[in-house]
């Protein structure tokens, strides 16, 4: 579980992240959701440590952040996995090769274990072991975000962050990812934070929802309890389509 | 000023990130190999064509400009020698060097940032610094004596080749000429400048490239200011060493 209590940030004297406070369950999805340029990416990233807050507390299962030396910081960074929104793949290394990577870096293992334990991972994301070979620019954007995703759990991370993992996706595409990101935070226990502002997906798997709203933490909640809320913020960022206006209508209708 | 001063600070503190030991020893002389075949390895084709052709060109005008009785004749590859050795070979080529692996290094690392692979480093946990710039620089500074060397052989064959192939120059007139009052600490000189070239060509090009950011325009802006700030800065190393080591 993460919390954050209280963060503030500001850049330049201007106030970016202003009094957030939130927790972030294990097992589950939970999204932060904004428009661009409300403050979401700064929020996840000053979470990771990326950025260092102003004020607050940011807890990972009760260590504070704030207070950990640098050599905590790399420590809990290695029960940290991350999904960047263009993958983030070592255009230099082989499919393999960049699952593998954190493992060489950090375990003990032999390359045979650690082989093992990447061809695992790549599997357990629907690679195909004619992939492993091939280099990141030889793969579609679907499999880049796989093979993320498959570096991301080599480690057994406790807690993943997902930097928009929609981002330039088809919306099968798209699914097939927020699915899958599901499934393993499921599977492994993970405390999961995605960043986003894909509908399709805050409606797939959205179990924890944050909407930031110019810094601020503007509204709460679930997929369930998105069409019930008359949050202002919310209503105009989710149902900002006539598509999205009419889905809310038919579902408030069909619950009266 | 200010800005300098800034930009003083983060280059040391990069190089202080750099300069620690590496996480991972394995990793850290697997990669060594690598770079110093990419950066150095890789750098000698052109470096024998640039040497060899300043040879010639450096001969044939120390022949025509010094048409003067009072000097002997074997004065040209002398003339030669000492500015391949002191000169030509150590600095000039980095200078060139500069513009070749330094851009390839501000441009590599500088992609590597914008596309957020230096994030996903450091996320990991991997001092990213460490493991992208020490071998560099480790790798460059191993490989310049070699190819100071071999840049100062290319530009005597190059001489050489003057001698042979046109009347300007006897090869036996030339051959005593290089031999001449040969003082060995030159060479010495040489290699100990091409250390700290090796160094300053890769930290500062690696520090440009690391602190890129925006797209492939702003790479393209971090690998320009790479290959210019090296190079003011080979200049003025280049200085001080010559007044420590030779003055």
């Amino acid at each position: 579980m993460i919390e954050v209590q209280n963060i503030s940030k500001s850049f330049d004297g201007k106030l970016v992240l202003d009094d957030i406070s939130a927790t972030f369950h294990s097992g589950k999805i939970n999204q932060i959701i904004g428009q661009s340029g409300s403050g979401k990416t700064v929020l996840m990233k000053s979470i990771i440590g990326l950025f260092r807050v102003d004020s607050g507390k940011i807890l990972y299962d009760g260590r504070n952040l704030r207070e950990m030396r640098m050599k905590e910081i790399k420590e809990l960074r290695k029960e940290v996995g991350m999904l960047f929104q263009g993958s983030a793949l070592f255009d230099s290394q082989t499919v393999l090769a960049n699952v593998m990577f954190p493992l060489k870096m950090f375990s003990p293992m032999s390359v045979a274990e650690m082989t093992e334990r990447a061809e695992f991972c790549l599997t357990r994301v629907d690679l195909k072991p004619q992939a492993f070979n091939l280099f990141p620019s030889e793969i579609s954007g679907g499999m880049q975000k796989r093979v993320a995703i498959a570096r991301a759990i080599s480690l057994n991370p406790r807690y993943l962050f997902c930097d928009e993992p929609n981002s330039g996706l088809d919306p099968v595409t798209s699914i097939l990812i927020d699915r899958l990101i599901e499934e393993i935070t499921q599977e492994f226990d993970i405390t999961t934070i995605v960043n986003t502002h894909d509908m399709n997906s805050i409606m797939e798997i959205g179990a924890n929802i944050i909407l930031i709203n110019k810094g601020k933490k503007a509204w709460e909640g679930s997929k369930d309890t998105i069409f019930s809320s008359d949050n202002e913020a919310l209503n105009d960022f989710v149902f900002a389509s006539e598509l999205f206006k009419n889905v809310k209508k038919t579902q408030l209708k069909n619950n009266s | 000023m200010k800005k300098t001063l800034e930009q003083v600070g983060k280059y040391v503190n990069l190089m202080k990130k750099t300069f620690s030991l590496p996480d991972n020893w394995r990793m850290f002389w697997r990669q060594l190999p690598l770079e110093m075949e990419k950066l150095g390895i890789n750098t000698v084709g052109i470096i024998v064509l640039i040497s060899i052709f300043m040879g010639v060109i450096m001969t044939m005008q120390t022949i025509m400009n010094t048409e003067n009785p009072m000097l002997p004749r074997y004065s040209t590859g002398l003339v030669l020698r000492d500015t391949l050795l002191l000169e030509f070979s150590s600095s000039i080529m980095s200078l060139l060097l500069a513009g070749k692996v330094g851009s390839n290094i501000a441009s590599e690392i500088g992609t590597m940032r914008v596309t957020e692979q230096i994030d996903a480093l450091d996320i990991m946990g991997v001092n990213s610094a460490n493991y992208l710039i020490l071998p560099k620089i480790i790798g460059l500074m191993l490989c310049m004596p070699m190819l100071v060397t071999f840049s100062v052989f290319c530009g005597l064959a190059g001489g050489c080749g003057v001698a042979i192939f046109t009347d300007m120059i006897t090869i036996s007139d030339f051959i005593y000429g290089i031999q001449y009052a040969f003082i060995p600490y030159y060479f010495t000189y040489s290699i100990i400048k091409s250390f700290f070239f090796g160094f300053v060509i890769a930290s500062v090009s690696a520090f440009y490239g690391y602190f890129a950011y925006g797209g492939a325009i702003d790479v393209g802006k971090a690998s320009t200011n790479a290959v210019v700030n090296s190079s003011i800065l080979l200049l003025a190393v280049n200085v001080i060493l010559t007044q420590l080591l030779l003055v």
